[in-house]
């Protein structure tokens, strides 16, 4: 195994576009090295991406978004203030991955390249419309998070291809996210279910959503006809039971020894309604 | 396969170890600098039993590199006592029997001064959620909680 310490992205999807073997990025490394222990890769080339310049860094956009560094560790987007205040869907995710430790090092890029469909962090980012700032050989390209995973385990990264950035847009005016999860205990696992909401209101009603589901489907799922049920409304219960039906309508999920599909069918749309009014309040208190 | 040379900081004394790029650091700290007061429980960073600070930032050495080291901070257990005094937690791990076999205490207690440093007064529910990545097979926990609140308390009055 080799290890490579490049000092930029372009530098790093070289390195692996030149690699013959297995390659890995290595980020925050707590998928990585797991898969290393556990014997399922031993990789040929190893490329640490954390001496590139900027890959730390959490950074307002030109526009009013944030620009987040690909060996930003969650315990540093749960220290960010202003990111918190924006983004606290995306940010609380995130923050639900792993121990203490873990969340010293474990990145939103890596969480997002290891294809979990159950990755606590992808949802958020899916409902934000984040974009993934992709470095392959063939140059620079960004793609809306959605459309990275490919299923479980897997991504649309072509060989060579790097995260090197994750960007959310602008929060905007009287915006709010949420992220909830269901585990059968309270701390130190995957999710059951996940699901995600961001919407913005105009005075009481929602004027844009966007709903993100993890965990019931090959890969995290936006679902339009979920968001399409509460955009208009002012999340009545009529409104809810229409965005937890089209919720629990979208979800495929598999029977696996942490929940049933049809539990997971059900839960889906209980946590979907309680995501809205979380985002709902949270868009109030910026609206105010 | 070719060894890198590493140079680092451990518990304040310049170090170098050659490391095979494969090897995590938790092996380096063991195997190369016979510290092994951190230990492999899991190697899946799922125990906290190898639980160190990287520039002062909590994590497991199970899930790093020891390559990973070159130019980094690294505070284990064996840093913690003052010489033959024993750290406030340490004490106090041992008055309220906190720990029985002892195989999961140097990553609790590395993890529980990274907390203390953060949160000089955590309540019970945040130093539960705090080490909820060190596994105990012991003591049900709640010896080693005590443990921290009353090593808290007495550092808070020494300050």
């Amino acid at each position: 195994m080799r290890y490579h310490r490049p000092a930029s992205f372009e530098e790093a999807a070289a390195i692996a576009a030149g690699a013959s073997g297995a390659t890995r990025f290595l980020a925050g490394g707590t998928d990585v090295l797991v898969q290393l222990r556990a014997g399922m890769v031993m990789p040929d080339d190893v490329i640490d991406l954390k001496l590139i310049p900027g890959v730390k860094e959490i950074a307002r956009t030109a526009d009013g978004g944030w620009r987040i560094g690909a060996a930003v560790s969650g315990a540093e987007m749960g220290r960010h203030a202003a990111l918190r205040a924006d983004w606290p869907g995306v940010v609380e995710g995130m923050c639900l991955v792993g121990s203490t430790q873990v969340q010293g090092r474990a990145t939103l890029a890596g969480n997002l390249c290891n294809g979990s469909p159950a990755a606590d962090s992808v949802p958020g980012m899916v409902a934000a419309g984040a974009v993934a700032t992709v470095v392959g050989p063939a140059g620079r390209r960004e793609v809306a998070v959605e459309d990275i995973p490919a299923g479980p385990g897997r991504t649309t990264l072509k060989p060579g291809e790097v995260i090197a950035a994750i960007t959310l847009p602008p929060r905007g005016r009287a915006g709010g996210d949420a992220y909830l999860r269901f585990i059968p205990r309270t701390e130190m696992d995957i999710a059951v279910v996940g699901a995600a909401v961001n919407l913005r209101l105009d005075g009481d009603r929602v004027s844009e959503a966007r709903v993100a589901l993890g965990a019931v489907a090959p890969k995290v799922i936006l679902v339009p006809a979920a968001a399409a049920a509460i955009v208009g409304t002012t999340l009545d219960e009529a409104a809810l039971a229409a965005l937890a039906a089209a919720a629990t309508a979208a979800a495929t999920p598999i029977s696996d020894k942490r929940g049933t599909a049809e539990f997971r069918k059900d839960v889906v749309g209980v946590l979907v309604r309680r995501a809205a009014l979380i985002a709902r309040d949270r868009a109030k208190g910026a609206a105010k | 396969m070719t060894k890198l040379h590493v140079t680092a900081t451990v518990n304040g004394d310049p170090v170098e170890f050659l490391a095979d790029p494969r090897e995590s650091l938790l092996d380096c700290l063991r195997d190369h600098l016979d510290l092994t007061g951190s230990k492999e429980g899991c190697g899946t960073g799922d125990c906290g039993a190898c639980s160190v600070r990287l520039d002062g930032v909590l994590v497991c050495s199970c899930l790093v590199l020891g390559v990973e080291a070159e130019g980094r901070r690294i505070e284990t257990i064996e840093g913690m006592a003052n010489g033959a005094e024993l750290h406030p937690l340490q004490r106090k791990f041992i008055e309220n029997a906190a720990l029985q076999c002892g195989f999961c205490t140097p990553g609790i207690l590395v993890a529980a001064k990274a907390l203390l440093e953060e949160n000089p007064d955590p309540t019970e529910s945040e130093i539960r959620y705090w080490l909820a990545g060190n596994l105990c097979r012991c003591t049900g926990y709640d010896k080693i909680i005590r443990a921290v609140q009353d090593a808290a308390a007495e550092m808070r009055g020494a300050n």
